[in-house]
């Protein structure tokens, strides 16, 4: 049970070092902040990045699905740092045979300028990462966040960045496997972040109905509140199972569609559970003081990246509408995946 | 709440699978002249003739042993048997209780008689079972049962009524919750299940027309009906017992999720072709398969626990709510499709089954246990009650 192990490790630096001061810290202060360079070290110290890589290149030779539990407590302790994408990264650099910057590497999908430039209008946590591959096209590079011209996104974490043609044909390129996109493979990394977010505020939840007394009994012995939190389990076992598959299979590529099922389910879970969860902890959870807020802008964050269930649904409907047999035979290549080990 | 980590993926064996090849072959053939709107019926569908040449295949009582008759194959071949059977629309309903729950429980509570009578009558497609558990006005309130069981020295004498019984006219022999001691009052305690042959003197069956035209319940009366003393099936007094450890080998089946998918399936033929392909029919068929797909690995997953001695009974509950909900979503989409364009040549058999399933789908998160029922359930899972 390596991937357990893994999991466990990830457990304990992040419940000691991505604590909900520090979370907010990097949230506040980006790539300049003093504790998103701490707190880097700190998951660097554990090989943890570099866990896909094989033995040969300095890893420990895991796919995908055996990290699952890793990435699953990145979301679980809502880290702001681009750790499972990093993760894929520095796999696809190893194979690829180039150089693997130090610091984090996030993903993202970019478009050449006329001059030669490189342009990627969202990149997720490109506040905080050192580094972005890039994926134009068929071709991918790997740049520097530090020299980019960067403009604010939506999300605090996130930017618009921009690269001078001399930067670009600077930077290394990287042979990718044609049939890969950038998308699917942060959206395998993201599910499983969020199955790890969506059980987080679950026990949360669960807890607080628990603890938190009204009409002289806890909340949690009133029947609705009983109702509200037996579909939130549901959505996030169910979350939890499709993310599972997102990651499933052999190797350190995800399959597109089991992604696409990962992703839809997430996506439609986070809205259901961050909706139930500020029901059930009413105004306390809508305080920026209380640790809730931390989970579910982040929920609502993931699921606005790497393509939306809407997004997810058309990949999957393509597949459904491109096979002329039962339903069955699309599910059962969904589901039907070797235990991983 | 340390069940929430507790389902993992878990894959068919291979030598379970092996057998779809062979039945989806056979279930090709046998389904081939059956209209959509009727195959759609799933595990309501209702054909004495079908049930037996399944039994002529081997293919009822797959998992019961050999020396009764059975297949002696383990659940995850049942498994690959009921969701092609399911997906096909195959008409399994003669024989569907009988081969899921009735002859497991005799074959987990009965007397060895009773095994040697009834288990390989099942296996021939020779017993149909219905069970008689709701009562007048009980509802959900399984446990409020008042008919009653009266020990006499030839056996028990039944009197009282049940109702919502599934195809009590077609089958031989109900397995019924009944009092043989003390009062509805007690609730749980005095309850035990008896065997009743349907076609004792004193036994009325009447069928209840649902709103979509067809008959799957009955009304069952008991006027002083003599039964043998060997009638009793399992401990006198433990019949709730027996009847909640039953219930929770049918929550998280197959069955709980392809009740539309008959309808899915011949509406996703309708999209395919050139008039029927929209965007938006693309966005509702890919909604439909990123909710059914981890619900089928989460169904598998609940098997695999059965299969092990456990008692996943929180999360059968949960694969139910969720696939009941995914079973009624679907005819409200495609309705909620078909009637957003401008077309109006949708084919009528497509429409036929949609009005069939629109129809239907009320009883889907009815049977086997209400939806407010299975989330009190998951909450005392979850340690709220």
């Amino acid at each position: 049970m390596n991937n357990d192990l893994f999991a466990d490790a990830a457990r304990d630096v992040l419940a000691d070092q991505c604590t909900p001061h520090v979370v907010r810290a990097i949230e506040a202060g980006g790539r300049t902040a003093e504790a998103t360079t701490a707190l880097w070290e700190q998951l660097e110290a554990t090989g943890l990045a570099d866990a896909l890589l094989s033995e040969d290149d300095g890893g420990a030779g895991l796919g995908l699905g055996q990290v699952f539990g890793v990435l699953e407590q990145c979301g679980a302790h809502a880290l702001p740092l681009p750790l499972g994408e990093t993760m894929v990264a520095r796999a696809l650099l190893a194979r690829a045979g180039v150089a693997r910057p130090a610091g984090s590497i996030t993903l993202a999908r970019g478009e050449r300028l006329a001059d030669g430039g490189l342009r990627c209008a969202l990149v997720r946590s490109g506040q905080v990462a050192g580094a972005v591959l890039v994926q134009t096209g068929t071709e991918w590079r790997l740049l520097g966040t530090g020299d980019a011209q960067g403009a604010a996104q939506a999300l605090a974490l996130d930017a618009a960045l921009t690269w001078t043609a001399a930067q670009v044909q600077a930077a290394p390129a990287v042979e990718v496997n044609g049939a890969l996109d950038a998308r699917t493979l942060q959206a395998a990394v993201v599910a499983a972040q969020m199955a790890g977010a969506l059980s987080s505020v679950f026990q949360r939840s669960l807890q607080y109905a628990n603890e938190r007394q009204q009409f002289g009994r806890p909340i949690g012995k009133f029947q609705a509140i009983q109702h509200q939190l037996a579909v939130m389990s549901e959505h996030v076992f169910a979350a939890r199972m499709a993310a599972q598959l997102g990651c499933s299979g052999a190797g350190v590529l995800p399959d597109r569609l089991r992604v696409a099922t990962a992703k839809a389910r997430c996506s439609e879970a986070a809205l259901v559970v961050a909706e139930l969860a500020h029901a059930i902890h009413g105004a306390i959870g809508f305080t920026e003081e209380y640790d809730l807020q931390l989970f579910t802008r982040r929920l609502h964050a993931w699921r606005q990246t790497a393509g939306s269930e809407a997004y997810w649904y058309g990949v999957a409907g393509e597949a459904l509408l491109d096979h002329p047999g039962m339903s069955l035979d699309i599910v059962r290549r969904i589901t039907d995946v070797d235990a991983v080990l | 709440m340390s069940t929430l980590d507790s389902l993992t993926l878990t894959r068919i064996p291979a030598q379970d699978e092996a057998l779809r090849a062979e039945v989806r072959a056979f279930l090709a053939e046998a389904t081939r002249d059956i209209p959509a709107h009727i195959r759609a019926r799933s595990w309501s569908g209702y054909s004495t003739e079908f049930s037996r040449r399944l039994a002529a295949k081997g293919w009822l009582g797959v998992t019961l042993p050999q020396e009764y008759g059975g297949g002696g194959r383990s659940a995850f071949t049942r498994y690959v048997l009921v969701e092609e059977f399911l997906n096909f629309g195959a008409p399994v309903g003669s024989h569907w209780i009988a081969d899921r729950q009735s002859a497991p429980l005799i074959l987990k509570f009965g007397t060895e008689a009773q095994k040697q009578f009834y288990i390989p009558r099942v296996c021939r497609g020779e017993a149909f079972f219905c069970i008689g558990m709701s009562e007048p006005n009980s509802g959900s309130d399984l446990a409020s049962v008042k008919t009653r069981a009266t020990p006499n020295d030839q056996g028990f004498v039944l009197n009282g009524q049940k109702i919502w019984t599934t195809n009590a006219h077609h089958c031989q022999y109900m397995i019924a919750l009944v009092r043989t001691s003390g009062t509805p009052e007690d609730r749980h305690k005095g309850l035990s299940q008896v065997i009743v042959d349907l076609s004792l003197p004193g036994v009325t069956v009447r069928p209840i027309e649902d709103l979509s035209g067809d008959s799957h319940f009955c009304e069952v009366f008991f006027d002083n009906v003599q039964l043998g003393a060997d009638a009793l099936i399992g401990a006198e007094g433990q019949g709730w017992e027996q009847v909640t450890a039953e219930l929770a080998f049918e929550r998280s089946g197959p069955e709980r999720l392809y009740s539309s998918i008959v309808l899915f399936d011949q509406w996703l033929q309708y999209v395919r072709t050139p008039e029927g392909r929209t965007d938006s029919a693309r966005q509702l068929a890919g909604k439909v398969l990123t909710q059914l797909a981890p619900l089928r690995a989460m169904s598998v997953s609940v098997q695999e626990k059965l299969t092990q001695g456990a008692s996943p009974i929180v999360e059968a509950a949960l694969v139910k709510e969720l696939g009941t909900t995914l079973e009624q979503m679907i005819p409200a989409a495609i309705a909620e499709d078909l009637f957003s364009r401008d077309a109006e040549d949708v084919p009528v058999e497509l429409l036929q089954t949609l009005k069939y399933v629109t129809e239907a789908s009320p009883s889907f998160s009815l049977r086997g246990g209400t939806r407010d029922i299975l989330r009190g359930m998951i909450a005392r899972g979850l340690g709220l009650r």
